[in-house]
């Protein structure tokens, strides 16, 4: 997937063509209040437990976490996810993580 | 004498055993299969029973293992990587130099909170299981009519389009009943569509709008209502049913937990190239049973034992691997009418349109609705049985080649 480079706030980064990024090292905790901002979401705490499981899991995993995987490992309920990240939460984390959409198969 | 053992006969480990059988020599190898029970089924014949499919599934296991393969009966308790043992429940113990997982995914209706109750296999069904699929049978047979609901409790599942073809298999044969005017279809996805793939979803959405069926996307289910037979969504939306076809969560088996060798939906972690467990060397894990990040098929159990099996001998032999696999799929969906459609695909390229195998000749079409791919389908049976299981030749390369496809945008119109 081809990325196109865009700016938040003062940041230069790359997403791909839904506005994830495409590039682990650009991703900082500043960012992550930005990106959240756009969707509607301001960060607490709870948020953040999950931000930071996501991007810690992403590099031994290779894949950007499911629901089930963040609620099994960091211990958050599916239901409090989709509280904190209202409609896809799945997308939504990932999202302002900086981690690829999560897979689908077809 | 070293010692393989590769727990599961279903499809990866029948095919995998095989083909080392051949390659490893008899006075030097023990290989021994384990597996809970003495049946193979073939399990994408159970499409077809709710429909009426007749054939028998079944063939007994230490018939389809080689000469020379030790087929133990037994049901895996746990492994212990560091005494390189398998337990099995009833107490005896097997060890190992090399181990293979090979135990699949199965269905999980107990961790959707009511779904097992007083109306499973009555207005709530599955397909995935022989007994399942026979009950659907029965149901399908005296439904008169209401809202039909054809649902997924999350991913991974094998055979992620199964459920697709269920849906159009189902219209098709309401339509042939004549009652199509009194079904309201839906189909309920955790997804964020039917297809997710863009140039798929673009070919194969179309379909379903033709049928009039109802796409309910971006719904994890968080419990079922049985009384009120309504499926109740982590967000609170609820969708009621007549008759509810579902594939409950798919789980890894029991023991790789109990073993710490799993994550959390108990998938074997390996490398993705190479399917060695990413925790102890001298494990694999192959077929449904890993974490690879493509589909859950017999195809890729297929695909990656080709390259697992030389992968093997190079690792026995104490060289580095140097076969790599690129998470080759190949599907065929069954879309109604007597015709289906094919898609092939890697973990790096999405399905697209073309021909299959052959680039100009085909006979198979890629992402498009024929007869031939239909009669592909179920040409299968007799090449999984004769073929593929005993681990002769196929002429299907285990990697996916971009012979006779194209993007959509490079399509050229006549
Ligand atoms: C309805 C349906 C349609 C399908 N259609 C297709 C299709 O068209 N094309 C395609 O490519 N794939 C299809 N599949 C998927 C395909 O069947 C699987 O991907 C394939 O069987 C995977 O092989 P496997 O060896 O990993 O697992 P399996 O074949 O499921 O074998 C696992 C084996 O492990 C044994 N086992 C499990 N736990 C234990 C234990 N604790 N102790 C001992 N033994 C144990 C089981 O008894 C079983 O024999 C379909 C599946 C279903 C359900």
């Amino acid at each position: 997937m081809t990325a196109t480079v865009v700016s938040v706030g003062d940041t230069t980064i790359h997403v791909d063509s839904e506005g994830f990024l495409t590039e682990y090292g650009e991703w900082t905790e500043g960012l992550a209040g930005q990106l959240a901002a756009r969707i509607g979401i301001e960060l607490t705490d709870e948020h953040w437990k999950a931000i930071r499981f996501l991007r810690a899991d992403y590099p031994s995993h290779g894949e950007t976490a499911t629901l089930r995987r963040v609620s099994t490992l960091a211990g958050i309920p599916i239901k409090q996810l989709f509280v904190l990240f209202p409609g896809k939460p799945a997308k939504k984390m990932a999202y302002v993580a900086g981690l690829p959409k999560p897979r689908g198969c077809v | 004498m070293r010692r393989l053992v590769i727990l599961g006969g279903g499809t990866a480990g029948t095919i995998v055993a095989n083909k080392l059988r051949r390659r490893l020599a008899l006075e030097d190898w023990q290989i021994t299969v384990i597996d809970r029970d003495r049946e193979h089924l073939y399990q994408p014949g159970l499409l077809f029973v709710p429909f009426g499919g007749r054939e028998d599934l079944r063939k007994q296991r230490r018939q389809l293992l080689r000469n020379g393969i030790q087929f133990l009966i037994g049901e895996v308790g746990a492994v212990d990587p560091e005494q390189k043992s398998v337990r099995l429940t009833d107490g005896d113990v097997v060890s190992y130099d090399y181990l293979v997982v090979a135990t699949g995914t199965s269905s999980r209706p107990d961790q959707t909170p009511g779904m097992l109750g007083d109306e499973w296999h009555r207005s709530i069904h599955d397909f995935y299981t022989y007994d399942g699929a026979f009950a659907l049978r029965e149901a399908l047979q005296g439904f008169t009519g209401g809202r039909l609901v054809v649902h997924v409790v999350d991913q991974p599942i094998k055979c992620p389009v199964a459920p697709l073809e269920f849906t159009f298999l189902v219209e098709a044969f309401l339509r042939g009943r004549q009652m199509r005017d009194q079904v309201e279809l839906v189909y309920v996805t955790p997804l964020d569509g039917a297809f997710t793939k863009p140039i798929a979803s673009r070919y194969l959405g179309q379909l379903l709008d033709d049928r009039k069926i109802a796409v309910e996307a971006d719904f994890l289910v968080e419990r079922i209502d049985a009384e009120r037979k309504t499926l109740v969504s982590y967000d609170e939306r609820e969708i009621g049913y007549d008759l509810l076809v579902t594939v409950p969560l798919n789980m890894g088996a029991d023991f790789i937990a109990a073993s710490g060798l799993g994550d959390e939906l108990n998938y074997v972690p390996v490398d993705k190239h190479t399917l060695q467990s990413v925790a102890h060397p001298d494990i694999f894990a192959i077929g449904d049973a890993n974490d690879l990040p493509t589909s859950k098929a017999g195809s890729v159990a297929h695909f990656s034992s080709d390259i697992f099996v030389e992968n093997f001998r190079q690792y026995v032999e104490g060289v580095a691997m140097t076969h790599r696999f690129d998470g080759h799929a190949n599907c065929f969906v069954e879309t109604g009418d007597g015709k289906g459609l094919l898609i092939d695909f890697n973990y790096d390229t999405e399905p697209l349109p073309g021909r299959f195998p052959l680039g100009r000749l085909g006979p198979m079409s890629l992402l498009r609705e024929t007869k031939a791919n239909h009669w592909g389908k179920l040409a299968f049976r007799w090449i999984y049985w004769h073929l593929l299981l005993p681990g002769r030749w196929l002429p299907l390369p285990a990697r996916m080649s971009m012979s006779g496809k194209h993007r959509p945008d490079e399509e050229v119109r006549p």
